[in-house]
């Protein structure tokens, strides 16, 4: 449908969170990573031939918790992909929890439709594990210490293709 | 934030030689990050990979992220999916911020720092 708007129609979560918290009191906003380039790995064989792996930043589901029933600690984790999991902790993650939920897992980690296309012959294999990367504010913890190892664990699984899922 | 995560995490497997694609619902923190390819979903923050309970829609949102690994010739290729929430309300009511709730927010920030003050003498 046809429409005229004089201003874009997605949101920026970048000027909304800015806002939000420094209505709540922190004079300092984010710095967000924001690069000029960005690295480009061509496919190198048929998709029907490569094995697909899935990453998530939503924790498992038998994550001890603290008193606020947030994750004592946000873990960087391999875990089995057959069977996909039914429920996966979300909770003291931020994604808009008055609009939607999470729990249908294949809403934010779709193992079982990956798994119908390697079935149906589309790729050639869904990944042994999958991959849970926590979120974290800084920067390099992401880059530094929880990338190399998923790229480790990509390695060992044999993984040609990643898709990565955010709440 | 889980947004800079993946890209992130994605941008070092592509240094790596894997290709990848991302799946989100928040296009400016993606977008700024600087990703190989990225699959759109224009949704509120939570099911980028498509509403839950419609297996439907999810399969065909893995499926053009798999369209789009094979045919991306070029890194930041951003596809942006047909579907559409049920109504925009959540467009201005995540992280809202006016005069009806200006004062909460203050107080509340005021109760987080207090208590992540407490946390860090160890009370």
């Amino acid at each position: 449908m046809k429409q005229r708007r004089a201003y874009r129609s997605f949101v920026s979560y970048i000027d909304r969170s800015r806002e939000y918290y420094a209505a709540h009191g922190y004079a300092q906003p984010y710095t967000w990573a924001c690069h000029d380039d960005a690295p480009f790995a061509p496919l190198e064989k048929p998709l029907s031939r490569c094995r697909v792996g899935m990453v998530t930043t939503a924790g498992r589901a038998d994550s001890p918790l603290d008193k606020d029933g947030r994750r004592e600690h946000r873990e960087l984790y391999a875990m089995a992909a057959s069977p996909a999991p039914a429920r996966m902790f979300t909770a003291d993650l931020a994604w808009d929890k008055a609009a939607t939920h999470t729990d249908d897992v294949e809403s934010f980690l779709p193992l079982s439709r990956l798994a119908e296309y390697a079935a149906n012959g589309r790729i050639g294999s869904v990944s042994p594990r999958f991959y849970g990367v926590p979120t974290d504010y800084s920067q390099g913890n992401t880059s530094k210490r929880d990338a190399p190892k998923i790229l480790e664990w990509a390695r060992e699984d044999g993984v040609d293709v990643m898709l990565l899922s955010a709440l | 934030m889980c947004h800079q995560t993946v890209s992130l995490a994605a941008r070092h497997l592509e240094e790596n030689g894997v290709p990848t694609v991302v799946l989100g619902s928040a296009r400016d923190i993606v977008e700024e990050c600087g990703v190989a390819r990225f699959v759109f979903t224009d949704f509120p923050l939570g099911n980028p990979c498509g509403k839950p309970g419609d297996a439907g829609m999810q399969r065909s949102i893995v499926g053009m992220a798999l369209d789009l690994v094979e045919r991306a010739w070029a890194p930041r290729t951003t596809v942006q999916t047909p579907f559409r929430w049920d109504s925009d309300e959540w467009r201005d009511n995540y992280m809202r911020v006016d005069d009806s709730n200006r004062e909460a927010l203050a107080r509340a920030g005021d109760e987080r720092r207090r208590r992540q003050s407490e946390k860090k003498a160890g009370r």
